[in-house]
């Protein structure tokens, strides 16, 4: 089954319904990941309802598209997805994070089928994507290997290993896409998105402000960094459907060399008081947050 | 059965069987961090091009690479030198196989003191008790080429993670080659009833002339070869426990190896005097791998000694 190629409409109200899990879920959990949830979720939703070739009553159909989820903390967002798409029950979600679910705090794989790898550690996604897309060419299967990497994921040198080692195989059936929200767990990742961070540019490396760590690791420019690793690469607005499925169309065209998509995103994207804020990185919302979250998000 | 005739080092086995197993239709793929001529992965490259990846001095995406070759149903080998897998990549081992169950195996060169002239630096004396540690993995630590050899294609014939632990130095080969490697049995190289010492690796052939020096002495001691650490011969192990003192043997540290292993299954079942031979919670240092054996007692003076001493504390 290829995806249905819905409508961007259709993909706008897919991606509401998900960041509504994703409130639901962590809040009832009361922990998790909400925000890194919320900044990829226009991603998911564009792979699994617009772009991947796969098909939920078949998950182990050897010639599906992989998608690979790095960012292993942005799980609700995988699990709303993959329920959405029918691999497993909806009303499974509000499990997450408990003793005796399915669905742990971060990826287990093939718990429940369709999670196509482990994740938790930053770093590892893009090494087992590329093994991925090396086993498709030795067996002469045409799926392509998605991976959805993080800011922090970008930290680590595994990573560039593995930028490094996709080129140098022509894996051009791999794509990478980066959801940069430029917020990871101390604070901020770079200046970009840090209020009033212009006027520090001078300053070689972090500071803490606020009891938040600003300009943790500045990985600017970025997609020049992949481009010198001979990656083709794109930039687009990761709230942008018509952007996303676009780059990932094109991401698919080309030949010869892996593709990233980086994609410019809003950490908390969809919930105000989250939106840019580092405080929800890694914290559940409150009773009130809740409510006032879900009103944001409704139809 | 045992013979001492020739050398070889048990690291030349990696690349021939698995291009053998590869000839016989086994759905090989090999990951290699620039290490292949080193390990003798690269002697399966030579005659495998298509199923052999180059990704450099990587560790980390070594593992992650086979890891995903695994999912797509390969027999992934991984192999480095012990310091750097797992030395260098034990999380990628840990969350990319381990947890996961994925069909990879680490052959990792360099193990023990042996690795000699290059210094402590490259000397692998704790790999054994990390990859002990993990779940879903089990540890072969052969003590011969040709027993290497056998411990890869069971590796490769049974599903999952295996850490098999191989040696830089042409050492003694003491199996013929009609033999059988059994995973979960410590095979018995010589009978004994007063003492056992169990051993692994290159300590083997040093265990056999520990019970020849012993039996000079009028002592009759047993010989075990613990090749497959994980799973363990518990039963072997409580037979060598009847023994009433045992020995263990082995090139790695004694925290978390082979000593462990069987303390604590005496230590529950059937306690008995035990020493441990094995690096003394230090670093090892450069030399030539026979010099480094006997500066830091390795050797069957010193096994035969530790083998005096648990005898002198039997019914204590």
């Amino acid at each position: 089954m290829a995806s249905s190629g819905a409508t961007v409409q259709e993909l706008e109200r897919t991606a509401r319904r998900v960041r509504r899990d994703i409130i639901r879920m962590t809040a009832e959990a009361n922990s998790g990941h909400p925000a890194g949830s919320l900044s990829c979720t226009d991603i998911l939703t564009a792979l699994y309802f617009s772009v991947l070739r796969h098909d939920p009553k078949n998950p182990a159909w050897p010639d599906r598209d992989r998608f690979v989820m790095s960012k292993g903390h942005a799980s609700p967002a995988m699990y709303a997805v993959l329920a959405e798409a029918g691999y497993f029950p909806m009303k499974e979600l509000l499990t997450f994070r408990k003793l005796g679910s399915r669905l742990q705090g971060h990826n287990v794989m093939g718990v429940p089928v369709g999670v196509e790898m482990s994740a938790g550690a930053l770093g590892m996604g893009l090494s087992f994507s590329l093994g991925v897309a090396l086993g498709g060419r030795m067996d002469g299967r045409d799926y392509r290997v998605y991976c959805l990497l993080s800011d922090g994921d970008c930290n680590e040198g595994q990573t560039w290993e593995a930028i490094a080692a996709a080129s140098h195989h022509r894996v051009d059936t791999l794509t990478a896409i980066v959801d940069y929200n430029h917020i990871q767990n101390d604070g901020f990742s770079d200046y970009a998105r840090f209020p009033g961070g212009d006027g520090r540019r001078d300053r070689p490396g972090g500071w803490v402000e606020d009891g938040r760590t600003v300009n943790i690791l500045s990985l600017h420019p970025l997609a020049e960094r992949w481009r010198a690793f001979g990656w083709h690469a794109q930039e687009v607005d990761g709230h942008d459907f018509t952007q996303i499925v676009g780059g990932l169309e094109k991401a698919r065209a080309h030949k010869g060399q892996p593709s990233v998509v980086i994609c410019q995103t809003t950490k908390g994207k969809g919930v105000s008081f989250m939106e840019n804020n580092p405080s929800f990185h890694g914290k559940a919302p409150n009773k009130e947050e809740t409510e006032q979250a879900l009103k944001e998000l409704a139809d | 059965m045992v013979k001492e005739a020739r050398t070889a080092a048990t690291r030349e086995a990696l690349g021939p069987t698995l291009a053998r197993l590869a000839q016989a239709g086994l759905d090989i793929a090999v990951v290699d961090a620039d290490l292949g001529v080193s390990t003798s992965a690269a002697k399966f490259g030579a005659e495998f091009p298509d199923r052999f990846f180059t990704v450099g001095v990587a560790e980390q995406n070594m593992i992650g690479v086979a890891a995903g070759l695994a999912a797509c149903g390969k027999i992934a080998f991984a192999s480095s030198f012990a310091v750097f897998a797992p030395g260098h990549c034990f999380d990628q081992v840990r969350m990319a196989v381990a947890q996961p169950n994925l069909n990879v195996k680490l052959v990792a060169s360099h193990g023990g003191v042996v690795t000699g002239e290059d210094g402590a630096s490259a000397q692998a004396l704790e790999d054994v008790a990390l990859m002990l540690s993990l779940p879903n993995f089990r540890v072969i630590v052969p003590a011969d080429v040709v027993e290497a050899e056998q411990a890869i294609e069971a590796a490769a014939r049974s599903y999952g993670p295996f850490y098999i632990r191989t040696v830089r130095p042409k050492v003694p080969v003491i199996y013929e080659d009609g033999y059988r490697f059994e995973l979960g049995r410590w095979q018995q190289l010589r009978p004994g009833s007063e003492v056992t010492v169990i051993a692994v690796g290159v300590l083997v052939k040093a265990a056999l002339d520990a019970a020849e020096l012993l039996a000079a002495d009028g002592v009759d001691c047993r010989v075990l070869n613990a090749a497959s650490l994980k799973p363990a011969d518990t039963e072997a192990i409580l037979a060598a426990a009847e023994t009433g003192a045992i020995v263990t043997a082995e090139d790695h540290q004694v925290h978390g190896g082979l000593g462990s292993v069987v303390a604590q299954i005496v230590a529950r079942h059937r306690p008995v005097p035990m020493a441990f031979v094995g690096m003394q919670d230090r670093y090892g240092t450069s030399g030539r791998w026979n010099e480094l054996l006997e500066y830091f007692d390795l050797t069957p003076q010193a096994i035969a000694q530790a083998a005096r001493g648990a005898l002198a504390r039997k019914g204590a």
